[in-house]
């Protein structure tokens, strides 16, 4: 059982917010999901996981039968880590308990970017809490490969709860690449995630998720981001197999001068899916910037697009792009941008459209040769494409490869 | 002389519900360069946009017919893949969609990294070969773009419209240049095969491309055709104002 790290004055935040409904999504009734402490038995060798988790966690972007590729590994089963591994000097992967015992510091990076008393998801996990993972780098470090972690959600109608702590010390570099997934392609389940990222002054994150959950799981991530001066946190976050319902509004706070957060978002919702996604960035520091971008596409499933800048420092700079396509009747998109300044020197903008696919964009590419299936599909796959600034080549390359085994699934 | 590879019989098209052109005919043989002139608003766009098939141009009469094939009722995509391309006035902007995946396209079973990189080259664009189609171009750029996709489709049938609007001077010798790549100027006439058929308001492309006809559309009809340099002359020196009275004193038979 994991130790509880918090302090008397969180549980009791908690306890208060036990009932919260969260500001936008639909609520969720946590008492109809198991807790489950059960230990799973741990694996030095992740290649030797069962077959079919394997399969399931690939889908969802975590190699594991090719360690050479990554810098370290975590893997949790429900609601017990089952791996932890390091292949880089100067990079720390382990589960978020043992890092507890390991530094008493640690605390003090507890529920400092997501309030514990946001919404009852956040309080569920500080009750409730099951561990998570801790990545941090050292400083100076830079890992080449990106550390993978997958929270997998092995048995049926079991509610997940984590506490993940992502540490970038100064000058540092990280990449990781998560992805949740489910054992099964159809039993109910809750995925309960806090993650509180730290980039320290010149450190460099990107962080890149790809979700692969089955229509009955419930989804509720909740992250805070913190940037210190000059430093960058990039976020790649893909959604394109069905899902019941995933509500999440990550925030990065920019807190010192020049640093960069940006977030590009792929969002698709399948029949049945319903994704309240946003982001937002706070940019607190003069010269800080943030882009925000993101896709959403419906092919029957209703999706809330939001986005958030706030500027409060000379100087800052801030763009939103929020573009969405309906390719069937029955789907909605609801784009929501937005933008607060609270002083003069400041440069926010946002571009929002929402539509089907343009039949004369269709047409021009007929006139090429292309039938029509072809022309729709070569439009969707080039909807989808994000150039990542920053993201290394061999993790771009994957998350296209990602996007694109899901495209099929579209047409 | 070669066969007639492009046979229009008593076209009528009409869109969204209202005729815009009339009983028209042509007929083009293999190899063969042909110039359609005429005012704003004459219907030279319609008529290519009914050969290319798109189905907002509604054949309501006559028909259209290929290679002795009637590709009257066929697709967009059937008679492009037939052999027919279109140079468009304005293409439409493809987000997201790269120009290197598009000549890709364009090329078929014939791609290859090599010969995307020469059709760049060739049409000035090897900047471009990453960046999404026509975003962001220029008038110049965006005929350059229509010209590299087609080299890459090798239509037997070319549709150009209006190749010089929106161009400069740097650039529409290159343009010229490319569209007889396309049409094969360099071949001998008779070892021709491919044809164009070029709407002009002005006229500029035929300091560059040379035609065998020239039409002059007025009102939805094809009003008289003749030499292309000749009809030009005679566009220069009395305007379209002239051509449209012309065509009112023979419809009214005086």
């Amino acid at each position: 059982m994991v130790e509880t790290a918090s302090s008397k004055a969180h549980k009791d935040k908690a306890k208060a917010a036990a009932a919260k409904p969260a500001a936008f999504g639909e609520d969720i009734d946590l008492g109809a999901y198991a807790s489950s402490t059960e230990e799973q038995p741990s694996q030095i060798d992740p290649s030797k996981l069962p077959a079919k988790a394997k399969e399931r966690m690939l889908g969802a972007g975590v190699i594991l039968d090719d360690p050479g590729q990554r810098a370290g590994t975590f893997i949790q089963m429900d609601n017990a880590p089952v791996h932890s591994s390091v292949r880089q000097e100067g990079v720390e992967v382990m589960a978020v308990s043992q890092a507890l015992r390991k530094y008493d510091w640690l605390l003090d990076y507890w529920w400092r970017t997501v309030a514990v008393d946001t919404d009852k998801y956040t309080a569920s996990v500080e009750l409730n809490q099951h561990n998570g993972y801790f990545i941090r780098t050292l400083p100076g470090h830079k890992t080449i490969y990106p550390v993978q972690a997958c929270l997998y959600l092995a048995r049926a109608q079991l509610a997940q709860n984590v506490h993940n702590i992502i540490i970038a010390e100064e000058n540092s570099e990280l990449h990781i690449i998560t992805g949740c997934t489910t054992a099964s392609n159809e039993e109910a389940g809750l995925h309960l995630g806090v993650s509180e990222f730290y980039i320290k002054k010149g450190a460099k994150v990107t962080f890149t998720m790809i979700h692969n959950w089955n229509p009955e799981v419930a989804v509720r991530p909740r992250t805070g981001v913190m940037i210190e001066e000059n430093g960058l946190f990039l976020s790649n976050y893909v959604l394109m197999k069905p899902v019941r319902s995933l509500q999440m509004y990550p925030t990065a706070r920019c807190v010192g001068e020049n640093a960069v957060v940006r977030f590009n978002s792929i969002l698709v919702a399948s029949p049945g899916s319903s994704l309240d996604v946003g982001s937002r960035a706070i940019l607190d520091a003069k010269g800080a910037k943030t882009e925000i971008i993101s896709r959403a596409i419906t092919n029957g499933g209703s999706i809330v697009a939001r986005g958030y800048i706030e500027g409060n420092a000379p100087d800052v700079k801030g763009h939103l792009e929020c573009r969405g396509l309906i390719l069937t009747g029955e789907g909605t998109i609801h784009a929501i941008p937005e933008l607060k300044g609270t002083l003069a020197g400041i440069d926010l903008s946002h571009e929002a459209a929402v539509g089907k696919i343009a039949e004369e964009e269709v047409e021009y590419l007929m006139t090429r040769g292309l039938t029509r299936s072809e022309a729709t599909a070569t439009i969707v796959r080039g909807f989808l494409r994000v150039d990542i600034e920053g993201l290394p080549p061999l993790l771009g390359a994957e998350l296209q490869r990602a996007i694109e085994a899901s495209e099929k699934d579209l047409m | 002389m070669g066969d007639v590879a492009l046979s229009i019989e008593q076209l009528t098209v009409e869109v969204e519900g209202r005729e815009i052109l009339h009983n028209t005919n042509l007929e083009m043989k293999l190899g063969e360069t042909h110039v359609l002139f005429g005012p704003n608003g004459s219907g030279k766009t319609t008529l290519l946009m009914a050969i290319m098939g798109f189905p907002k141009y509604r054949v309501t009469r006559g028909k259209i017919v290929f290679k002795g094939q009637d590709i009257t009722t066929l697709t967009l995509d059937e008679r492009a893949r037939l052999g027919i391309g279109m140079s468009f006035q304005r293409p439409p902007v493809v987000r997201g969609v790269k120009m290197r995946d598009m000549v890709a396209a364009c090329l078929r079973d014939q791609k290859s990294e090599g010969r995307i990189n020469q059709l760049a080259e060739e049409t000035n664009l090897a900047d471009f070969l990453d960046r999404e189609i026509n975003y962001g171009f220029s008038g110049g750029e965006l005929k350059r773009s229509e010209l590299m996709q087609l080299l890459a489709q090798k239509p037997e049938l070319t549709l150009i419209d209006e190749p010089e609007s929106g161009v400069d001077l740097v650039n529409i010798a290159l343009i010229g240049e490319l569209i007889n790549k396309l049409l094969e100027k360099d071949c001998p006439i008779l070892e021709r095969r491919c044809m164009g058929l070029i709407i002009t308001h002005t006229g500029h492309i035929l300091d560059y491309v040379n035609a065998r006809t020239g039409y002059i559309m007025c009102n939805g009809v094809i009003g008289c055709s003749g030499d292309p340099h000749e009809i030009l002359a005679t566009i220069r020196e009395k305007g379209y104002e002239e051509c449209i009275k012309c065509f009112l004193r023979r419809a009214s038979g005086g």
